[in-house]
């Protein structure tokens, strides 16, 4: 193999490497890390947390309910929580932990989930 | 006066000594029978995958964290303090109207003999990464009733959403609150809630801003919670 052939794979595979560091989690892992919890594994409302819980959290697999929220609302709650729309304490501002563009993604997850992007 | 000062010098550097000895003893345990399932000297997780694969909390800050005197009572007789365990994705499952815990996923951490128990709680308490998180001093004594600590943490926060406030009242995601008082280190718990992510990063627990007096009022609350007589 010629020199600058090595060169060029050893670029790309570094190109690789650091575009992994960098990416981003996807919506579905972000999803099951932070919100199965309370929203379930299923997405239903229907999360392990919920017995003790005042207010249900939301069914994201509802179209209907779904699809009146905007893309710009759901961004909202998660990253600064469910006061932020008039909503219960008990959606947590995940701004802090999550970046915009993660949050981003779990928004087009949601999509995905409720059948309605 | 002279004699005195040799005295107590000699009395001191042998409790150095024997100190060690101890902590030492506990090291090798930890260095055998812990590492597989506690990180003892790693920063944290660095990707979700690597949060999930997680068995027990990192220990590397143990000494930061936990009260000597807890460490040793639950080495002896160890109890569950997350009911959905360390990462509680892999332990619940779908059940009849919500998600359940998947008790048989769940491992059971194994009991040290006093001897062992004693010189592991030393070995940890010499373990303190991330002291630059704590504020000695940042908790301030205080007091304030169980029902006044509900209206925080409960009312205005929605804590209990994820953390019991007594046993089987409450979420299960996080650890529970009712034995954080006896548990944890003060100064440690005003540092943790200020940056969960700063001590444990990628933790699904959110950060938020909270004013001193709320991070105050969380410690009161957690000591008082400690009193109560639960079954």
């Amino acid at each position: 193999m010629s020199l600058p052939m090595l060169k060029r794979i050893g670029l790309l595979l570094g190109l690789m490497m650091s575009s992994v560091v960098v990416s981003a989690e996807s919506g579905a892992d972000l999803y099951k890390t932070y919100c199965w919890q309370c929203h379930g594994m299923q997405a239903d409302g229907m999360g392990v947390n919920i017995p003790d819980m005042s207010v249900q959290p939301r069914d994201h697999t509802d179209t209907k309910a779904m699809t009146a929220r905007s893309d710009e609302e759901l961004f909202k709650a998660i990253k600064n929580g469910g006061q932020a729309i008039e909503k219960s304490v008990l959606m947590p501002p995940w701004g802090e932990v999550m970046s915009d563009e993660e949050i981003q993604s779990l928004v087009r997850y949601l999509r995905e989930l409720c059948k309605c992007g | 006066m002279m004699k005195w000062f040799k005295s107590i010098a000699i009395v001191a550097s042998f409790a150095a000594f024997s100190a060690t000895v101890v902590a030492d003893a506990g090291d090798k345990i930890l260095e055998s029978d812990c590492v597989e399932c506690h990180d003892l000297e790693g920063a944290g997780p660095t990707s979700l995958a690597e949060l999930w694969a997680l068995k027990g909390p990192n220990l590397s800050y143990a000494g930061n964290k936990y009260k000597q005197v807890w460490l040793e009572q639950w080495l002896a007789a160890p109890t569950r303090i997350r009911p959905a365990g360390m990462f509680y994705g892999n332990h619940i499952k779908p059940g009849p109207e919500q998600d359940v815990v998947d008790e048989d996923s769940l491992i059971k951490h194994s009991a040290l003999s006093a001897d062992e128990a004693k010189v592991v709680a030393a070995a940890l308490m010499q373990r303190k990464a991330k002291s630059g998180l704590i504020k000695p001093g940042a908790y301030k004594p205080g007091k304030i009733s169980v029902s006044m600590g509900e209206m925080v943490f409960v009312k205005f926060r929605g804590c209990s959403g994820c953390h019991q406030i007594e046993p089987g009242y409450g979420g299960v995601s996080g650890p529970e609150v009712y034995t954080a008082g006896n548990r944890l280190q003060e100064d440690y718990i005003i540092s943790f809630l200020q940056d969960p992510q700063a001590w444990s990063p990628l933790n699904f627990m959110s950060k938020r801003a909270m004013k001193d007096s709320d991070l105050q009022k969380f410690v009161h609350y957690f000591h008082a919670l400690s009193q109560e007589a639960f079954e």
